[in-house]
């Protein structure tokens, strides 16, 4: 299905009214920062998505979530972007339990995401770009169990997190998909230390050390050395749910400069009447409308289980950020100096645009995925 | 098994047998496309055949209904048939303006006898139609267009049309056999004072001049009348709302050219294969075209299936047709870029002739023709983002 069914509408409504209404940017975002919250987000407003079910949307119905998919998932994610809602619906209730899903782990965790009691995070990058197969973390067999060493960042939500899925490597050598090992990492867990780090949109992501963390053989999650496949499922999951957020971003950005556009007087006229501005803005609305059929086609592959599936999330990712990018990039600049003021939202879109843009691999990664995948 | 589960294999099984194996290989030239009309010379026997077994079936136009020449199918069907046909590289039996751009406007716009009169000689190739739209003071300003239409009262020859005048980029008026053409019938209002006229071609008082294009083509004609009679009766809409009917056909018209935006064969996946691994600056560059043409693959199938369900904006086509067309010309001079010195050929003694740079430069006339993408942008800011004075 291209379009949307009746009861995917329903929860679009749903979501775009609860956002909107108690995720606004004032309500969330601003009052979190200003507080200088060590979430970066409220467990207020995750109580209130868990009490609507969202947390558990994509947990299976056997366990008591809406056992949804990626296309809902991505139509609370674009009303969450739009709202530049800050919560850990992406990581928590959509990469880390796609992670976890059909694993011992689920029976474990899927209660406390559903009752919006237990964040998880995802520790997948070491460096500065995400490069998955490139995991260095060791983790070294002893005993029944594992000891882990090494280093995280970009943790999103890390310092909240109760279990921290983390990727090592258990056989082969950095840049083999082979060898890959997922773990469920508590967060009391000896010998793990916490920076927490406060990134330019205000939300939070930890730089883990891991100095000898001691695990149960219980705590991989899936197989040994095999742990490629629940990572590339929470991957998917991640990229394509970014892409949806980032196409929402987009939306809210351009909705706001549009409004801009219709208000601002200068040389005795509505500024929204200039053509030059007037073709950027319809140049843009295109890219948006284009940025946001990719994302939902993503989605949709995703949810039919389409091998195409790989190749749009990377499309979906590399032109929803590319998109997104350039609507905050015009909304600023059409704001002119309102638009570099703090006291106005226009500049946090830009912010959480940066985030969302690298998390899970940025534009030139997502092109060079396009690249791989279509044989050159 | 479905009942479409049921077409598809009855689809499978016909286009197995009906299909001549010549008939599905690519298109290499112009020549290949076939374009039926009264002066046709069919290129081959399978073309011919091709062309009479699609059109006994209705599916040269496989949506329209069965009572005007069509096949009846379902929206579902016709995805099938096209996935089918698709899948055995089958191609398109006819190329037509009157498929494309003409019929649409009559099935929304003409009367029951134009419908039944005209529509099935489309949908079976009989008539190539040619479309009198832009003139050379009316381009992006189409509305401004001077070519005049008097109504006069012949009692012995018949009521009629008088029309004079000259109309330019007409695609392909020196092999068409009639035109759709928009004439002015009234100088009090721009828009309101245009209709929408049918005739043939060959009526005395019509002449047409090929314009040779830099891709070295000459697929566009000027076009002029001196004292053409039009019988009164060939005019679709009433007289002086033929502005409704145009915007209406020009939504197809820009679908379809927004079309190009996907290439053949899907994205252009075909690009990468060409770049040598010594070149990482110009992979990326087709890495990054790539991601847009496959974002505007998605597109165009959100955009159809919205379409069909009436919950497209009106405008939507211009915003279609404005990113499929640049997506287009970028596709082109990737083209070039991946060819090097090779897409520099012309020709040649041995009789190579290259479509690569030919392609190229009438990928040009893309975001020109149907309305330039200033005029498509100008549309997405009016009737979508709604700006003030747009």
């Amino acid at each position: 299905m291209t379009l949307l069914t009746d009861d995917q509408k329903m929860l679009q409504d749903t979501a775009a009214g609860f956002l909107a209404g108690e995720g606004g940017i004032s309500k969330q975002l601003r009052h979190w920062r200003d507080i200088n919250c060590k979430d970066g987000f409220g467990h207020g407003l995750w109580k209130q998505f868990a009490e609507l079910g969202l947390t558990g949307i994509c947990i299976p119905e056997s366990h008591g979530g809406l056992g949804l998919g990626a296309t809902e998932a991505a139509l609370v994610l674009e009303e969450i972007g739009r709202n530049l809602t800050p919560s850990p619906f992406l990581t928590t209730a959509v990469a880390a339990t796609r992670a976890i899903e059909g694993t011992q782990h689920a029976d474990r965790w899927f209660p406390g995401i559903l009752s919006g009691e237990a964040i998880l995070a995802l520790a997948i990058d070491e460096g500065a770009r995400h490069a998955p197969e490139r995991t260095a973390l060791e983790a070294k067999r002893q005993g029944n169990g594992f000891v882990l060493s090494g280093s995280k960042q970009f943790v999103i939500q890390g310092g909240s997190a109760d279990m921290i899925v983390t990727a090592a490597r258990t056989a082969g050598s950095p840049g083999e998909t082979d060898g890959l090992t997922l773990f469920a990492v508590p967060k009391e867990a000896a010998g793990l230390a916490v920076d927490n780090v406060g990134l330019v949109d205000s939300s939070k992501a930890a730089r883990l050390t891991f100095d000898n963390v001691k695990l149960d053989a219980d705590a991989v999650i899936g197989e040994v050395d095999a742990g490629s496949s629940p990572l590339k499922r929470a991957l998917a999951a991640g990229s394509a749910g970014a892409a949806a957020e980032l196409v929402g971003v987009a939306s809210g950005a351009s909705a706001m400069t549009l409004d801009y556009l219709r208000q601002r007087k200068q040389f005795g006229k509505l500024i929204g009447e200039f053509q030059s501005l007037q073709h950027r803005a319809a140049h843009l609305y295109s890219e948006i409308e284009i940025a946001h059929a990719s994302a939902f086609k993503a989605a949709r592959l995703l949810d039919s289980g389409d091998e195409e599936s790989e190749l749009y999330v990377s499309v979906a990712k590399a032109k929803a950020a590319n998109v997104a990018s350039l609507a905050v990039r015009e909304g600023v600049q059409m704001h002119g100096g309102i638009g570099m003021t703090d006291e106005h939202d226009i500049g946090l879109f830009m912010k959480r645009e940066a985030v969302l843009g690298e998390l899970f691999g940025d534009v030139f990664y997502h092109r060079e995925r396009v690249a791989a995948l279509s044989g050159y | 098994m479905t009942e479409l589960d049921v077409f598809r294999t009855e689809t499978r099984a016909w286009l197995e047998e009906n299909c001549p194996p010549e008939m599905r290989t690519p298109i290499r030239s112009e020549a290949d496309v076939c374009w039926g009309g009264r002066n046709w010379i069919f290129q081959s026997d399978a073309q011919r055949h091709w062309l009479e077994a699609m059109a006994g079936r209705g599916w040269t136009v496989p949506d329209w209904p069965k009572d005007y020449g069509g096949g009846g199918l379902s929206a579902e069907e016709t995805r099938i048939l096209k996935q089918e046909m698709q899948q055995i590289g089958a191609r398109s039996p006819l190329m037509s303006f009157g498929i494309s751009m003409l019929g649409p406007a009559l099935l929304q716009f003409g009367t029951e006898e134009q419908k039944r009169h005209y529509l099935p000689q489309i949908a079976r190739g009989e008539i190539r139609w040619c479309q009198g739209y832009s003139e050379p003071g009316a381009g992006s300003d189409l509305a401004g267009l001077q070519t005049k239409a008097e109504a006069i009262s012949d009692p012995v020859g018949g009521d009629h049309w008088l029309v004079n005048g000259q109309k330019v980029w007409t695609s392909y008026a020196d092999k068409a056999d009639w035109i759709f053409c928009l004439v002015r019938t009234s100088s009090e209002s721009k828009q309101g004072g245009i209709s929408f006229l049918l005739f043939d071609m060959e009526t005395p008082g019509v002449s047409t001049k090929p314009i040779l294009l830099i891709s070295g083509n000459s697929p566009f004609c000027e076009t002029f009348f001196d004292d053409v009679k039009v019988p009164k009766e060939q005019i679709v809409g009433e007289v002086n709302k033929g502005w409704d009917v145009a915007k209406y056909l020009l939504g197809h018209e820009r679908e379809m050219i927004a079309g190009m935006g996907l290439g053949t064969g899907g994205a252009s996946v075909t690009l990468g294969s060409a770049v040598r691994p010594a070149d990482p600056l110009l992979r990326a560059e087709i890495a990054a075209f790539d991601v847009d043409a496959l974002a505007f693959a998605a597109m165009s199938e959100r955009f159809a299936a919205m379409w069909k369900a009436g919950e497209a904006h009106p405008a939507s086509p211009s915003m279609m047709k404005y990113a499929g067309t640049e997506l287009n010309k970028r596709r082109n001079e990737l083209a070039m870029a991946a060819g090097g010195s090779d897409s520099l050929e012309w020709d040649s003694e041995r009789g190579k002739i290259d479509k690569t740079p030919r392609d190229w430069l009438r990928s040009k006339g893309n975001s020109i023709e149907g309305g330039t993408s200033e005029i498509q942008l100008n549309i997405v800011a009016k009737h979508i983002l709604r700006l003030p004075g747009a």
